[in-house]
C-alpha cells in the first residue's frame, strides 16, 4: 500500500489539485484573514496622504500574473479614489501590461465615478525602464509626451501641475519580476521617491531587505496582501476570493507532503 | 575594428557614466541626462532585435522539419494576426482588445497556471525528509505555506502568521542580504572586466 502511495500516478495529483481549485470557486464564504504589517504600513500611508496628492502605479505585470496582482491595483486604486487621490498608471517592463492596466483602472473608475484625466491617467509603456525612470525624475513630459491612447500630456488636466517625482507622494510598483529593484536604485536613492511594492507570491521574499531598510514603505504579499488591503478598506474582492483558493492548494500541498513522508518513513523501515 | 570599436565606445561611456554618477557639476549632471536620454532612444530597437531573432529562429525550424515545426507554423499566424489587428488603427481598436483579452490573456494564465500542477506533484515527490538540511527546509517550507493563509490564522490564530512573519523577517532577511552583497560585489567586479575590456564575452 505504502508503495502504492510512494508511486501514486501524477494525474490523481493534478486532478486532485484541479478539484481544490475549481470547487472553493463555485461557493462564496470568507475565512478571517490577520492584517500583517507590510500591508498596513502601506495602507497607512495612503490614508495619510491629503486629498489631492498624486500616486503613480507602475503596472509590471504581464497576463501570465495579473490574478495575484489586479486585486492589489484594484484595492489601492478604491482607497485613492475614496480618499481623493489621483492616480498616473505607467508600464515598464511589460508591454502588454498596458490592456491590462487600461481594464482595472476603467473599472474601478465606473465604481468610484472617478473620470479619465483628472482622477487618474494612464500614461502607457516605454521601453528601457531604468533610462525611463530617470527620465521621469527630470520632467515626465520628456519620456510621456501623450497618454496611452495619443492624447498630448499637455491637454490633461490633472498632468498640468506635475512636472516630475517632486509632485508624485507614492510609488506603487505592481511586479511579477526584477522591476522593483530597478525603482529602489534609480527612483529612491536618486530622486528620495517613496517607493512600495505588490509583488507576486514567489518574490515576496527577496523584498524583505528593501522593507526594512525602509526603502519600500509597505508591501503587498501576493493573493494574501491584496486579501489584507481588500479588508483594510473593507471591499472584499478578487484578493480575497484568490487567497481563499489559495488556502485549499496550500493545503493539499501540505497533506500531499505530509502522506508523502510517512510513506517514505513506512517504506525505509520495512526496508532497514 | 569589429572588436576594437565596441571596446573602446564601452570603455569610454562606462567612465563618463562613473564619473557623472559620482559629481554633482552642471555639465556633469547635464552629460548624465544626455546619455540616459540616448538609452532611452536605442531601447526600443530591442524589440526590433527580439523580432528578427524569432522570425529567425522559427524560420529555421520550419526550414529544417525539426520535431514539432508545426508550432513555428502557430507562432507566425499568431504574430501576422496581431500585427493586422492591432498596427492600422492601434490597440485600441476593439479587434485588437477582443484578441488580446480573449486568446492572448487567458492562454498566457493557463501557461503560468500549470506551474501549480507540477508543483503539487514535484513537492510530494520530492520534499521528503531524507536528511537534517531537507527536514529544516520542509518545516520551514510548511510554516511558510501554512502561515500564509488565512485557513492558518484559524486554525492558529496569531501563531501561524507570526511564525511565517519571523522567518521572512529574520533568516530569509539575512540571506537574502547576503545574496545581495554578493550579487552586487559580482556586478560591480564584472562591470571593472567589461569597461577596461577584460571580459569580452559580449562581442560574441
Amino acid at each position: 500500500m505504502f508503495e502504492k502511495l510512494m508511486n501514486i500516478d501524477r494525474r490523481i495529483i493534478f486532478i486532485l489539485v484541479a478539484l481544490v481549485v475549481i470547487i472553493p470557486m463555485l461557493f462564496t464564504f470568507s475565512i478571517p484573514l490577520n492584517v500583517s504589517e507590510p500591508t498596513q504600513k502601506l495602507y497607512d500611508y495612503i490614508e495619510g496622504l491629503p486629498a489631492g496628492a498624486t500616486i503613480m502605479i507602475s503596472f509590471d505585470y504581464g497576463p501570465s500574473s495579473f490574478p495575484e496582482t489586479e486585486p492589489m491595483a484594484a484595492a489601492v486604486m478604491k482607497h485613492c479614489f475614496d480618499k481623493g487621490i489621483q492616480v498616473i498608471g505607467i508600464t515598464l517592463e511589460y508591454i502588454d501590461a498596458v490592456p491590462l492596466a487600461d481594464r482595472v483602472m476603467q473599472q474601478v473608475a465606473e465604481e468610484k465615478d472617478a473620470v479619465y484625466g483628472e482622477d487618474y491617467v494612464l500614461l502607457g509603456y516605454r521601453p528601457g525602464e531604468s533610462f525611463v525612470i530617470l527620465g521621469m525624475g527630470a520632467e515626465i513630459a520628456s519620456v510621456f509626451d501623450s497618454d496611452f491612447s495619443e492624447t498630448p500630456i499637455g491637454e490633461i488636466p490633472m498632468m498640468q501641475n506635475i512636472t516630475n517625482y517632486d509632485q508624485v507622494s507614492l510609488l506603487l510598483n505592481l511586479a511579477a519580476g526584477s522591476s522593483v529593484e530597478g525603482w529602489i536604485t534609480y527612483g529612491h536613492t536618486k530622486f528620495n521617491l517613496k517607493i512600495a511594492a505588490g509583488v507576486t507570491g514567489v518574490i515576496v521574499s527577496q523584498m524583505y531587505p528593501y522593507l526594512q531598510t525602509g526603502q519600500l514603505v509597505g508591501l503587498l504579499a501576493g493573493f494574501r496582501g491584496a486579501g489584507e488591503y481588500e479588508k483594510l478598506i473593507n471591499a472584499p474582492g478578487e484578493g480575497t476570493k484568490g487567497i481563499n483558493t489559495a488556502s485549499f492548494v496550500h493545503l493539499l500541498i501540505i497533506g500531499l507532503v505530509v502522506i508523502g513522508n510517512i510513506a517514505f518513513f513506512v517504506q525505509r523501515r520495512r526496508e532497514e | 575594428m569589429k572588436q576594437q570599436v565596441p571596446l573602446v565606445l564601452c570603455f569610454l561611456f562606462g567612465i563618463v557614466m562613473i564619473l557623472t554618477e559620482f559629481s554633482p557639476h552642471t555639465a556633469s549632471q547635464a552629460t548624465y541626462k544626455e546619455i540616459a536620454n540616448w538609452g532611452r532612444v536605442i531601447s526600443p530597437f530591442v524589440f526590433v532585435l527580439a523580432v528578427v531573432t524569432l522570425i529567425q529562429t522559427h524560420w529555421t525550424r520550419i526550414q529544417r522539419r525539426v520535431e514539432h515545426w508545426q508550432y513555428s507554423l502557430v507562432v507566425f499566424f499568431g504574430m501576422i494576426v496581431m500585427v493586422v489587428a492591432g498596427l492600422p488603427y492601434g490597440p485600441q481598436h476593439p479587434a485588437f482588445k477582443w484578441l488580446f483579452n480573449n486568446v492572448q490573456v487567458p492562454m498566457d494564465a493557463t501557461m503560468f497556471s500549470l506551474l501549480a500542477f507540477f508543483i503539487a506533484s514535484a513537492a510530494y515527490r520530492a520534499f521528503r525528509a531524507r536528511t537534517f538540511e531537507a527536514t529544516l527546509l520542509l518545516l520551514t517550507a510548511v510554516i511558510v505555506m501554512v502561515g500564509n493563509i488565512p485557513v492558518g490564522d484559524l486554525l492558529w490564530p496569531d501563531a501561524a502568521s507570526n511564525a511565517r512573519q519571523w522567518i521572512l523577517d529574520n533568516p530569509n532577511l539575512s540571506a537574502r542580504r547576503g545574496i545581495i552583497l554578493g550579487v552586487s560585489l559580482g556586478a560591480i567586479s564584472q562591470s571593472i572586466r567589461i569597461i577596461l575590456g577584460i571580459e569580452r564575452s559580449y562581442l560574441g
